[in-house]
């Protein structure tokens, strides 16, 4: 699984980061970043999902 | 303006409208009965009005489906940001800067506005602030506390004893303001955002007030520059210009006001659902893990915020006619429970774990204090029920809620049934 952020859509709620820090970072001014180039080890899946549908902005997808 | 300023002496806390007739064709948010019964006016009329309006503050419309408050939310061509407070003689500044940016800014200018305030309260520069807030509470609880017998009968007030300080105390603070002006910065907040049916005459004085004292701590500012918000904004620039005084005063003017009776009003709202529904504080004691989730359902559920638009150009919503200038009320809360976006949105459920709630605005404008907020209304809720395991409303029918946009309890006395 790979997830990627639509940085237009991002407004810095800062969801995914509370819910799985181990898959997002937040730069200087709040905005979302994906770690590891978006890859998600399977282990951490079900997080990845989860901060894909808490987003308000729909900002979170999986990618192709 | 002049003509609508009555020329008799009276109460200056008087609305300048009567009660309401129906909900649907003359609301008003600073009716006392609006916030009292927000879910069930909001549930009538989602099913009967979905957009609903009326002739007072000179034209107002209330949206209450999810689906048309985030359309608006995203809609800055239609809508403009240039007052977000919907209220009888709002001094209303020009586009796209307004009164207190970026709040009250559209795009282009907002995105610099913003850009420059957000750096300030992202999370990396909010999280080191949990062990003040966390103090904070337990000072205020140990004040509460002052005095009475470990075993005699407690009865606090959650939102005047506990939940209005908190937010003051922490900008006051961030901006560089005495802290003994906190009672001053309350009033400031119940002129602005819950007088807002005053005469336009008491409305305009208050706005005064507020500047004139703005005014005195920006010059402390200049006089003795500080490591604080307030000399930041002095010192920020934008366009390679330096703030103008007004940008400068103007975005104290959200900070200050903006982070206070709202963040008050979740912890309030939050500490109100738990009085009423003791398995809930039992299953965060037995299950700690669940707080992220319950913090974040009360904010669905709870929301504080209903932000405001004006329609910027006469234009067709939904077949309802809007008119240039007319206000349009954002009631996020409404959003959040409305049952085509979210599974029994009229249950509270502490372990929700697909809540794409929208309690800090959706799209440009999402609350730049949310890290903030959700810190202060964690560590706030989680402190009093580590204070006050056990506690039910005192008296139900005592509970008091604001007027105006931000929904919260003013009042809110709590038995005390068992202590830390």
């Amino acid at each position: 699984m790979r997830i990627q952020i639509d940085s237009d859509k991002c407004q810095g709620h800062n969801r995914c980061y509370a819910l799985a820090p181990e898959l997002f970072d937040v730069d200087d001014y709040g905005s979302a970043l994906v770690l590891n180039e978006g890859i998600v080890p399977a282990e951490l899946e079900d997080k990845a999902r989860l901060a894909i549908a808490n987003c308000p902005e729909f900002a979170i997808s999986e990618a192709d | 303006m002049s003509d609508t300023i009555p020329q008799v002496p009276h109460d200056p806390e008087a609305s300048m409208y009567g009660p309401v007739t129906d909900w649907a064709t003359d609301f008003d948010h600073a009716d006392p009965d609006y916030n009292r019964h927000a879910h069930e006016i909001w549930a009538d009329l989602r099913e009967t009005c979905p957009v609903a309006h009326t002739d007072r503050y000179g034209g107002t419309w209330l949206p209450v489906t999810h689906a048309d408050v985030t359309r608006i939310a995203y809609d800055t061509e239609h809508f403009t940001s240039r007052s977000v407070v919907v209220s009888t003689g709002e001094q209303i500044a020009e586009a796209p800067i307004g009164g207190a940016p970026p709040i009250t800014s559209d795009p282009p200018f907002h995105h610099h506005a913003r850009r420059l305030l957000l750096p300030p309260f992202a999370p990396k520069k909010i999280d080191p602030w949990e062990d003040d807030v966390r103090s904070l509470c337990h000072e205020l609880i140990d004040a509460m506390l002052d005095g009475t017998a470990g075993d005699a009968d407690l009865t606090v007030d959650a939102a005047v004893q506990y939940a209005q300080h908190i937010p003051v105390n922490v900008i006051a603070r961030m901006l560089g303001f005495p802290l003994e002006d906190a009672d001053l910065f309350r009033g400031f907040v119940h002129d602005v955002l819950e007088g807002v049916n005053h005469d336009p005459a008491v409305r305009m004085a208050a706005f005064e007030r507020l500047d004139a004292y703005l005014d005195v701590q920006i010059q402390d500012h200049v006089d003795n520059p500080r490591d604080d918000l307030t000399t930041f904004l002095m010192q920020s620039t934008i366009f390679d210009q330096p703030l103008s005084h007004e940008h400068v005063r103007g975005s104290i003017v959200l900070l200050l006001l903006a982070g206070i009776d709202t963040t008050w009003s979740a912890i309030g709202s939050s500490i109100w659902h738990l009085a009423g529904t003791p398995s809930d504080v039992g299953r965060l004691q037995a299950e700690p893990e669940l707080w992220p989730t319950a913090i974040e359902e009360f904010l669905r559920a709870y929301a504080p915020v209903t932000m405001a638009r004006m329609v910027a150009q006469d234009h067709d919503f939904n077949g309802c006619p809007m008119k240039k200038d007319e206000w349009v009320l954002l009631p996020f809360p409404a959003a959040n429970l409305d049952p085509a976006e979210f599974d029994r949105a009229d249950e509270v459920h502490i372990d929700r774990e697909v809540n794409r709630h929208a309690a800090f605005g959706l799209g440009i404008h999402r609350c730049l204090g949310s890290n903030l907020a959700r810190l202060e209304l964690r560590i706030a809720v989680e402190t009093f029920v580590e204070r006050f395991p056990e506690f039910e409303l005192a008296d139900p029918a005592a509970v008091r809620w604001s007027v105006g946009q931000i929904r919260g309890p003013r009042e809110l006395p709590i038995r005390v049934l068992r202590r830390a």
